[in-house]
C-alpha cells in the first residue's frame, strides 16, 4: 500500500463572488515530509490557493485532498486539523490573551483535553523555542518571537502539511534564521508562500511559480531562480547582489 | 492565567479573595450592590456597616484603602447631578449657613452617593482581585451567552492592536505636515477614523479566518480545568450573607 501525498490538488479553478478569476486550474502534488516554495507576484493566486487547502474557499471546479481526504463539507473539521495555516501577520493569529491559551486553543477546539492537552502545548511550545513564555501576553513579544508562536499553535494541532504564507516578512535577519532553523528541523511537510527568493532556496529543495492563477513552473528551486527568462516573466527578483548558479552554492558576491 | 495581562484596576495579589474562583465573586459582588441598593436610604447606620464590610475584605486582600479610594475617583462625575438635588428639590426646606435646602432633596443626594460609592468600591474591590480574563472565564461559566464572551475577549486582545494602528496612522499624518489644531485640519482625522474603522473590520476578517482554520466552531474551548467547589461558593457568598442581614436590618429599623 502506498501512502497518499500530502497535498493532491488536480484542475482547482476558482472565482470570487465579484466575478474575478483568481485561479483557472491548478495542478499540484506534494509528497509527505516535502518541503515546496510557492512563488509568483503579488495577486498571482498565492493566498486563494492557500485558502483552498483547508476548505476556507470550497473549489468552483476540481479538486483538493489532503493525506488522501478530499476537502469537502463533510471533511471539514479533520482537514483543518490536517492543513496548519499560519497566517502573515502573527497579530491576526494569536488572539488569546496567554501564548499558552492560544497554543491550546486548535488542539482544543479539536478534541484533545486535560494532560494530552497540556503535553500538545508544551511540546509545540518547546519546538519553536518558546516555552519560557507560556503564561505571558502576545503583545508583549518581539516580531520573531511572535511568528514562533504562531506556528506553535498550528503545530499543536499535529498538521499533515503546514502551509506558511510569507514566513519571513517583518523580521530581522536572526529571527528569520531562527525561524528557518525550527521548520528545518520539524520533519513536517512544508509548503511556503513567499517572495523572499533566498529563503526559498534556503528552506525548499522544490519550487512551484504560480502566475495568472496558474502553475507556469514546477522544479528544483535553485533551478528556477538560476533561470533569469522565468524570473522576469513573472515579476520574479533575486535581490540585489545575489546571483544563482544550477549546480554551485548561492553567493551574494556584489553585495557583500 | 492572565498573567501578564494586568489592566490598571488590578492589584495583583496571592490572598484568599485573589485565589477566590471568579464566578464566585462575580456572585457575591451582585449580591451584594442589590442589597445595598435596597436597603432604605434613612438606614444611616447600616450603610457604615457595608463599609466596615468592604474594609474587612481590603484587608484580607492586602488593598491598600487609599489605593481603591484614589480610583474611585471615576465616580466624580456622577456626583455633580447628585450635588444639584439639594437646592432644586421640593418642600420642606431647612436653613443651612444661609443656604435654602430641601429636605427630600438632601435625602435624594445621599441615596445617591452613598448607593453609588459602595456599589463603585464593590466593583473596585472584584476588579482588583481579579485579572480580566478570569472575569471573562467567570462569566463563562455563569452562563454569559458565547458570543458576548467572545466579543469581550476578541476586544480584550485587541485593545491594543488597534490603539497601535491609530498611533501609526496618526504618526504617518503628523510627518505629512497635519497639525489638527487648526479646525480646517479636522477633517482629516475624521477620515482616519474612517479608514481606522475599515482597517479594523479587516483585521477581523483576517482573524476570523485563523480561528476558523484552528477548527473554531463558534463556542471557545473551556481549557482551565480548576473546579469551583461548595467550600468556594460558601467562602465567596459570606460576605453577601453579611450584607443581606444588613440590609434585613436596615428593612427593620426604618
Amino acid at each position: 500500500m502506498t501512502t497518499p501525498p500530502s497535498l493532491l490538488v488536480e484542475g482547482l479553478a476558482f472565482a470570487y463572488p465579484d466575478g474575478h478569476q483568481a485561479l483557472y486550474g491548478v495542478d499540484l502534488r506534494i509528497e509527505r515530509g516535502e518541503r515546496v516554495a510557492l512563488l509568483g507576484p503579488n495577486g498571482a493566486g498565492k493566498t486563494t490557493l492557500a485558502l483552498h487547502l483547508n476548505g476556507i474557499h470550497t473549489a468552483g471546479r476540481g479538486r483538493v485532498a489532503v493525506g488522501g481526504l478530499a476537502v469537502e463539507k463533510a471533511n471539514l473539521r479533520e482537514i483543518r486539523r490536517r492543513v496548519g495555516i499560519v497566517f502573515q501577520d502573527p497579530d491576526d493569529q494569536l488572539f488569546m490573551p496567554t501564548v499558552g491559551e492560544d497554543v491550546a486553543f486548535g488542539p482544543a477546539n479539536f478534541g484533545v483535553s486535560g494532560p494530552a492537552l497540556r503535553e500538545r502545548v508544551d511540546n509545540a511550545l518547546a519546538t519553536v523555542g518558546m516555552a519560557e513564555h507560556r503564561d505571558r501576553s502576545p503583545l508583549h513579544l518581539s516580531g520573531g518571537q511572535r511568528r514562533r508562536v504562531a506556528l506553535a499553535t498550528v503545530l499543536a494541532c499535529e498538521p499533515e502539511i503546514l502551509v506558511l504564507d510569507e514566513p519571513s516578512s517583518n523580521l530581522d535577519p536572526v529571527a528569520r534564521r531562527e525561524l528557518a532553523d525550527v521548520l528545518l528541523g520539524l520533519g513536517t511537510t512544508i509548503l511556503m508562500v513567499t517572495h523572499d527568493l533566498p529563503y526559498a532556496v534556503a528552506l525548499c529543495p522544490r519550487s512551484v511559480v504560480i502566475d495568472d492563477g496558474v502553475v507556469v513552473a514546477d522544479g528544483p528551486t535553485r533551478d528556477l531562480l538560476a533561470d533569469p527568462d522565468l524570473l522576469r516573466r513573472h515579476r520574479l527578483e533575486l535581490p540585489y547582489g545575489f546571483t544563482l548558479t544550477q549546480t554551485g552554492a548561492y553567493s551574494s558576491g556584489g553585495a557583500g | 492565567m492572565g498573567a501578564g495581562h494586568s489592566h490598571p484596576l488590578y492589584l495583583a495579589g496571592s490572598s484568599p479573595v485573589h485565589r477566590l474562583p471568579s464566578e464566585v465573586k462575580i456572585v457575591a459582588a451582585f449580591l451584594g450592590v442589590v442589597c445595598v441598593v435596597a436597603t432604605p436610604r434613612e438606614a444611616f447606620g447600616v450603610f457604615a456597616g457595608y463599609l466596615v464590610l468592604l474594609g474587612a475584605i481590603w484587608a484580607i486582600a492586602r488593598i491598600p484603602p487609599g489605593w481603591i479610594l484614589r480610583r474611585s475617583l471615576i465616580e466624580a462625575p456622577f456626583v455633580v447631578l447628585a450635588v444639584l438635588l439639594p437646592f432644586t428639590g421640593g418642600e420642606p426646606r431647612l436653613d443651612w449657613l444661609g443656604l435654602s435646602l430641601s429636605e427630600p432633596g438632601l435625602l435624594g443626594a445621599w441615596n445617591i452617593l452613598i448607593k453609588g460609592t459602595l456599589g463603585v468600591l464593590t466593583s473596585l474591590t472584584l476588579a482588583a482581585t481579579t485579572p480580566l480574563r478570569d472575569l471573562l472565564i467567570g462569566m463563562q461559566r455563569l452562563h454569559a451567552p458565547a458570543l458576548v464572551i467572545t466579543i469581550a475577549t476578541l476586544m480584550l486582545r485587541y485593545i491594543d492592536v488597534i490603539a497601535g494602528e491609530a498611533r501609526r496612522m496618526r504618526l504617518a499624518r503628523i510627518s505629512r505636515g497635519h497639525d489638527p489644531r487648526f479646525l480646517w485640519q479636522v477633517g482629516a482625522t475624521a477620515r482616519g477614523v474612517g479608514s481606522l474603522f475599515v482597517r479594523s473590520y479587516e483585521r477581523g476578517e483576517r482573524v476570523h479566518l485563523a480561528m476558523l482554520s484552528r477548527g473554531w466552531a463558534g463556542e471557545m474551548p473551556r481549557l482551565n480545568e480548576d473546579v469551583t467547589t461548595a467550600r468556594h461558593w460558601r467562602l465567596g457568598l459570606a460576605p453577601a450573607g453579611v450584607a443581606l442581614a444588613l440590609a434585613v436590618t436596615g428593612w427593620i429599623l426604618t
